[in-house]
């Protein structure tokens, strides 16, 4: 099995190789003529406004959180699923051993889906939604002139 | 030992061959596609058909200029874009491309590397993912990147745990956490697609945003953030940022087809295979055997591929509280609740049953309100 | 000792070995020492990464899987969160006080030279290679044993993530009036 896992290392080492391959040959065969104007930052065509540091809201660090506790459950769940369908396992106890593991994870998904249920209604799952508003302008021409329009030249 | 490591390194570098050059041609068939869906021509300049496009915008992506703006982290501008492709390269490695060779009376799999945590190595590869965008964008020093960056992560890590849960309903129907006993377990038309319905449309939705293609391309959407994370990029650095997205479309339609297409096999493999070892013999027919396979692999691929392009040509993108809405309200409770009915026919003894029942309402309610709608009108 | 003699006698596992253990070493020097914070957590990555090639060579797969997945994955996404929330990006040139510096230093290595000891003065158990289950590390052994003998303390986990996110959800929550942006 060791070997398998070498071969990966020679993965890695070769994805690697070949990166520095394409990067490489890029950097002989471009032109490399900076100026000042060429290395500013992109803002629309403005000069950049203050720092590029900007603000986020709370929520990204929170749905992180979040997702880092339900990775972790993930990978308690991984186990369980190689050993759920062990046909060994239960012929040796008639079958009870599939509704035994069934019952644990259910005990242990169901604490966790508390936590996202907790979570969700706190409104923590919730993004701010864009508020919709109807404009207030009133064209002052009338809208059957464009209906008329749009008779004749059909 | 010597003649081992010879062959693994070819097989590697056939693996990385296969990858580019399928991501290459993938850019191509994604104009024809658009070009097709749209109604117009598509690329038809280079060579018969435009085939050579792919090759031309290699070539111009080498000659660019590459500029690395003057307030960005250098080391971490040229780390971004090369971990985003290493990781999209790294996936490649378990993936039973095929059954096997023999030679010289040795079986050697047609596959990078076979471990029995293969899954396992495939979803740790996709939460690094990440990271390739994360740090291109933060090192960009700009704001546009900057805000792409920490959707993209947000947007990643929200659908990588509904395709966890996904892959463990899979899991407890095969027992195993290799890619290559889950396939074989497959064998002729015994496809997981069959028992698990949920589980397939939960994996293709979160492989699309995993890969950020429409409608989940938020990190790059180009009327909010001029060019997402990518903005500041160039040259080479940016092809390799395009290139992954392509890479991984090819990477995770192997995954989808594999997990749930039954991979190598298809319904008569025993007939054909009986067939080439009587005609051939047992060891050229076992190998024209596998040649087929790999083609009924490829062809399950580029349905995927060709699926991947259907639908960004067609839907518009989400909002972002569509999309997390969609991620946290809708595919984490239903991955779940795949999980219990998965644990439920595995012990009731009746899978095949009762994922067919599940396949009747998934399609009842994705197709009703469009029925209904077509009778209203008519 | 004969340096030559040493390294012509290493196996493939010795050299994997050692060159994994140096870019692990690399990469938690480099996490102390840059002076960048999202450098450190580069760094931090590349650490959990070799340690997880580490796990491998000790034939725990799950485990070396599970390092990835959950630190190298999960976590440093929630640091690099957290960095670019500080905005740490200017770096900061000014050095704490020599004091300051000298206590941290003097601290650090008793800390040092106690864990060295302390490890030289353990008599770590001898594996015997024969009757080792080389099984250990995989999925399956590690699966029936959470769900037959150490079941309590599994269910008892969940329980432990409820009040973890709880936290969480707390940590975000908002005073009224406060502004959304």
């Amino acid at each position: 099995m060791l070997s398998q896992f070498g071969f990966i290392l020679l993965f890695i080492v070769g994805a690697f190789l070949m990166l520095a391959g394409i990067l490489g040959m890029a950097r002989l065969l471009r032109p490399d003529k900076p100026n000042d104007q060429k290395l500013l930052s992109y803002e629309s065509g403005e000069n950049a406004e203050g720092g590029s540091l900007v603000s986020f809201n709370i929520r990204f660090y929170v749905i992180a959180l979040i997702f880092v506790l339900f990775e972790v459950e993930l990978v308690f769940l991984f186990p369980w699923s190689v050993v759920f369908g062990d046909k060994q396992l239960i012929e040796q106890t008639n079958g009870l051993w599939g509704w035994f593991s069934m019952a644990e994870m259910f005990v242990f998904i169901f604490i966790l889906s508390l936590g996202l249920v907790y979570a969700w209604a706190q409104g923590h799952l919730d993004w701010l939604r864009p508020d919709q508003k109807v404009n207030p302008f009133k064209s002052e021409i009338p809208s059957d002139l464009y209906e008329n329009i749009n008779k004749k030249y059909s | 030992m010597e003649a081992v490591l010879i062959i693994k390194g070819i097989i590697i570098l056939a693996i990385f061959a296969l990858s580019l050059g399928i991501a290459a041609y993938e850019t191509y068939f994604e104009r024809v596609v658009a070009a097709y869906i749209q109604d117009r021509v598509g690329p038809d300049y280079a060579g018969p058909a435009g085939i050579f496009q792919p090759l031309a915008d290699a070539g111009k992506l080498f000659f660019k200029e590459d500029f690395i703006p003057a307030l960005a982290d250098k080391s971490l501008f040229i780390l971004g874009p090369s971990l985003a492709m290493l990781t999209a390269l790294l996936t490649s490695a378990v993936i039973p491309f095929g059954d096997s060779f023999i030679y010289e009376g040795q079986k050697i799999l047609v596959q990078g590397i076979e471990v029995n945590i293969g899954i396992l190595w495939v979803f740790g590869i996709v939460s690094l993912g990440v990271y390739g965008i994360l740090i291109g964008g933060w090192s960009s020093n700009n704001k546009y990147s900057l805000y792409g960056a920490i959707r993209a992560a947000s947007q990643n890590i929200s659908y990588e745990l509904a395709m966890g849960l996904a892959i463990i309903a899979i899991l407890m129907m095969t027992g195993s956490l290799s890619i290559r006993s889950m396939v074989e377990a497959q064998h002729g038309f015994n496809w997981n697609i069959f028992y698990q319905p949920l589980g397939f449309i939960i994996f293709l939705t979160c492989s699309f945003a995993e890969c950020n293609r429409t409608p989940f391309d938020l990190p790059e959407s180009e009327n909010e953030l001029v060019a997402g994370y990518h903005t500041e990029y160039s040259s080479m650095k940016l092809g390799l940022y395009l290139f992954s997205e392509y890479v991984n479309m090819f990477i995770s339609s192997a995954v989808i087809a594999s997990l749930y297409f039954g991979g190598f096999n298809y319904p008569g493999m025993d007939w054909v295979y009986s067939k080439f070892t009587s005609i051939w013999g047992a060891t050229v027919g076992h190998n024209w055997a596998t040649v087929i396979g790999i083609c009924v692999l490829m062809a399950k691929i580029f349905f995927f591929i060709f699926l991947f392009m259907w639908v960004r040509w067609t839907l518009p993108r989400f909002r972002y509280d569509q999309l997390m809405d969609l991620g946290w309200k809708a595919l984490i409770p239903l991955a779940v609740l795949n999980m219990i009915i998965t644990a439920a026919a595995q012990l009731s003894g009746k899978p095949l049953w009762i994922g067919l029942i599940l396949t009747l309402i998934i399609m009842l309610v994705i197709f009703l309100p469009a029925i209904k709608k077509r009778t209203v009108k008519a | 000792m004969d340096i030559l003699g040493l390294l012509k006698n290493m196996t493939i596992t010795h050299w994997s070995f050692y060159i994994v253990s140096m870019l692990t070493l690399f990469g938690a020097l480099g996490t102390i020492m840059s002076k960048n914070p999202i450098h450190s957590v580069i760094y931090l990555i590349l650490t959990f990464f070799s340690l997880s090639a580490h796990y491998i060579m000790l034939n725990a797969q799950f485990l070396a899987a599970v390092n990835i997945i959950v630190y190298a994955g999960a976590i440093m996404v929630l640091f690099l969160f957290v960095v670019m929330f500080l905005n740490l990006r200017e770096e900061n040139e000014e050095l704490p006080k020599n004091s300051i510096l000298i206590a941290a230093s003097i601290v650090g290595g008793i800390i040092g030279i106690t864990l060295i000891a302390a490890i030289r003065q353990t008599q770590i158990e001898k594996v015997n290679p024969y009757s080792f289950n080389t099984k250990t590390g995989l999925v399956e052994t590690l699966g029936s044993l959470l769900f037959n003998k150490y079941l309590l303390p599994f269910e008892l986990v969940s329980v432990l993530f409820l009040i973890a996110m709880a936290g969480a959800v707390m940590l975000g929550k908002r005073e009224k009036g406060e502004r959304h942006f």
